[in-house]
């Protein structure tokens, strides 16, 4: 009965939601002054939304996702046509590999010059001739402790999450991509390999650990470590960089066999209905006090050098926020699995679950 | 004729929403899982129930689901029979109050058990500072139930108390006036007339906790795998509909099977009773 009565209420949101989805679509199409975005959660700082409606006279419908794959599930609904999106490095090469992606019109940025040369050069791997993209924020997975309950030498290797003395205290990351990467850069594989042994071996490591692990966590994790329920998190570096804000005792480390670098940039979609005003998007989310903004928002490392320059030496020397070239030097970009390979790891993480 | 011509078009409204909203859907779910994605038709998305995983994770369900319904039913029967046996006028008031925390979001409440149970929460807190060892109970197996017990505990009590309240005072009094004890009586008159409330109490809440994935999530940590987090990741993860669908389809089956059977037996205790 309360089965029937949630799918009921849930049914009539959906078609609630799609009756407003469809008609806002039908009012984008005729005015040519909207933007449709679709961005991570919690991505962006409120004010320059409203800055950038003030400034350009464009009605921003914000959309937002929180997981890579949601994002791509949302996209590929095709109920609602996305002009600009921002999303990670190896969901963009699917994306581009499926031809869903149109070129950048480069010279209509103003702000671009901004833009990290390094972090574009990094961008090669999935936007190899780089027309596609432009980098938004980048940062790192590694490990967030609690210095009174680990000391330093503990976390400079990823073993330290096997060690039985933190059972229970040890905060492993929800992601199927990430978790592989920490047993296979362990192993000193390469974190894209689509070798099945390599993948087979890694697994049996990640079962071997669940029994310390006290959580899979995402976005609690920052909220887990800063109540101290426990000793270390495998996350990301903005995740991390928000816990040390709240606990002076965290502190954040990317363990000595290195790990993953990854960028989030903004493309332009096949969907796209408003060419002119995603450019428009794309060159405010470069120019130097929206991303001053933003960055103070999100805590990533952002690739704009403006904002860098305009950074007390302490927040620059953070290198939680901006990994060290040494840091980066150990750090790797995913790319796509093909599907064959997302198939396999897909059950090996289901497999693992239920482990 | 022409009452019941227009008492059958007011029913119009209810019967066009469960054909879009219920029935329609339906198909869709089963065309998806006889499908292979390609267009082709397939059984494979209904027989993967027997792969291990699959099999470990729907066997999990169950027995989470059964122990929940095992520890609500016992929770709830001495509640609704003390507020039944409750000699206020109000006692509208005393099941309000058992509905009070339904009014407020569930993912509230389960969040809120999030933090009590945390290693560093407010229930070890209280443990250390009377000196007892902390527990670890959040993430854990033991903490989804508790999560389920809890949010589904409401559903058993008040089929229970409205079947004990539907029961003449006069057949117990006539039960003592003939020499029964109290524990004759319960056992001989109260518990048989209560089946009712009792059986649909077991369906409301094995039926929900059986599909459920969002308690599993929060509480879980990512470590319990019920078939409803299967399904879900099968949806979103790993963008594979159409064994999320055939999955469900499984499951829907489970979940017809064991109202027949609650059903069944609620029949035939009936037949018991008329004679």
């Amino acid at each position: 009965m309360k089965k029937k009565l949630y799918s009921l209420i849930s049914i009539f949101c959906l078609t609630l939601t799609s009756c407003f989805s469809f008609t806002a679509c039908g009012n984008d199409a005729e005015s040519a002054d909207t933007l449709v975005v679709l961005n991570y959660g919690k991505y962006i700082e409120a004010d320059v939304l409203k800055r950038f409606q003030k400034e350009t006279g464009i009605t921003v419908k914000y959309e937002e996702y929180e997981s890579v794959e949601d994002m791509y599930a949302k996209y590929k609904a095709g109920s609602i046509n996305y002009d600009v999106i921002c999303t990670s490095d190896y969901m963009i090469e699917t994306l581009r590999k499926e031809g869903e992606l149109i070129p950048i019109d480069y010279n209509s940025l103003q702000n671009y010059k901004n833009v990290d040369p390094a972090i574009i050069e990094a961008s090669a791997s999935f936007d190899p001739n780089h027309k596609y993209t432009v980098p938004y924020f980048y940062g790192t997975v590694g490990i967030l402790y609690n210095t009174e309950k680990v000391d330093e030498e503990t976390v400079s290797s990823w073993n330290c999450l096997w060690n039985p003395e933190y059972k229970n205290q040890i905060v492993m990351i929800n992601s199927q991509r990430d978790a592989f990467m920490v047993p296979l850069k362990m192993l000193g594989y390469d974190i894209n390999t689509t070798d099945t042994a390599q993948l087979d071996k890694a697994f049996d490591m990640l079962c071997d650990e669940k029994k310390y692990v006290y959580a899979y966590l995402m976005d609690e994790t920052y909220e887990c470590m800063v109540s101290e329920d426990a000793a270390m998190a495998v996350c990301y570096s903005g995740e991390a960089a928000m816990g040390m804000e709240y606990n002076d005792k965290l502190a954040y480390v990317v363990p000595k066999e290195g790990g993953n670098l990854w960028v989030d940039s903004w493309f332009v979609p096949r969907t796209c209905k408003h060419y002119d005003a995603a450019m428009k998007w794309i060159d405010f989310m470069c120019e130097e006090e929206a991303a001053t903004q933003n960055f103070e928002y999100v805590w990533y490392a952002t690739p704009n050098l403006t904002v860098a320059a305009g950074m007390d030496d302490e927040t620059l020397a953070d290198e939680t926020v901006f990994p060290t070239k040494e840091t980066l030097s150990r750090c790797d970009i995913y790319s796509a699995y093909d599907d064959k390979t997302l198939d396999y790891t897909t059950t090996l993480w289901k497999k693992l679950k239920a482990y | 004729m022409i009452n019941r011509l227009r008492t059958s078009f007011l029913a119009m409204p209810y019967a066009i929403w469960v054909l879009i909203c219920t029935i329609l859907p339906l198909f869709y779910i089963l065309g998806y899982a006889i499908n292979t994605g390609d267009g082709s038709f397939t059984l494979s998305n209904l027989i993967a129930i027997t792969d291990p995983v699959h099999l470990k994770s729907l066997g999990l369900s169950i027995q989470i689901a059964l122990i929940t319904t095992i520890i609500c039913l016992i929770l709830a029967y001495p509640v609704a029979l003390i507020l039944h046996n409750l000699k206020i006028s109000n006692k509208g008031f005393i099941v309000f109050l058992f509905i009070l925390p339904m009014w407020m979001n569930f993912m509230l409440r389960i969040l809120a058990w999030q933090n009590i149970l945390s290693n560093n929460g407010i229930l070890n807190s209280i443990l250390s500072a009377l000196g007892l060892p902390t527990i670890h109970i959040l993430y854990t197996k033991a903490a989804v139930i508790l999560g389920m017990v809890y949010d589904f505990l409401p559903y058993m009590i008040l089929p229970i108390y409205n079947s004990l309240s539907k029961i003449n005072d006069e057949v117990i009094e006539a039960a003592s006036d003939l020499g029964s004890s109290w524990l004759n009586t319960f056992f001989k008159i109260t518990l048989p007339l209560s089946k009712d409330g009792i059986i649909s109490g077991i369906i409301m809440v094995f039926v929900p906790a059986l599909s459920s994935f969002v308690v599993s999530n929060l509480l879980g940590g990512g470590k319990v795998l019920l078939i409803g987090n299967v399904i879900e990741q099968e949806f979103t993860l790993a963008r594979n509909w159409n064994l999320g669908s055939g999955l469900s389809i499984i499951l829907m089956l489970f979940v017809l099977a064991s109202m027949s059977i609650m059903n069944k037996v609620d029949d035939s205790e009936n037949g018991g009773m008329l004679i």
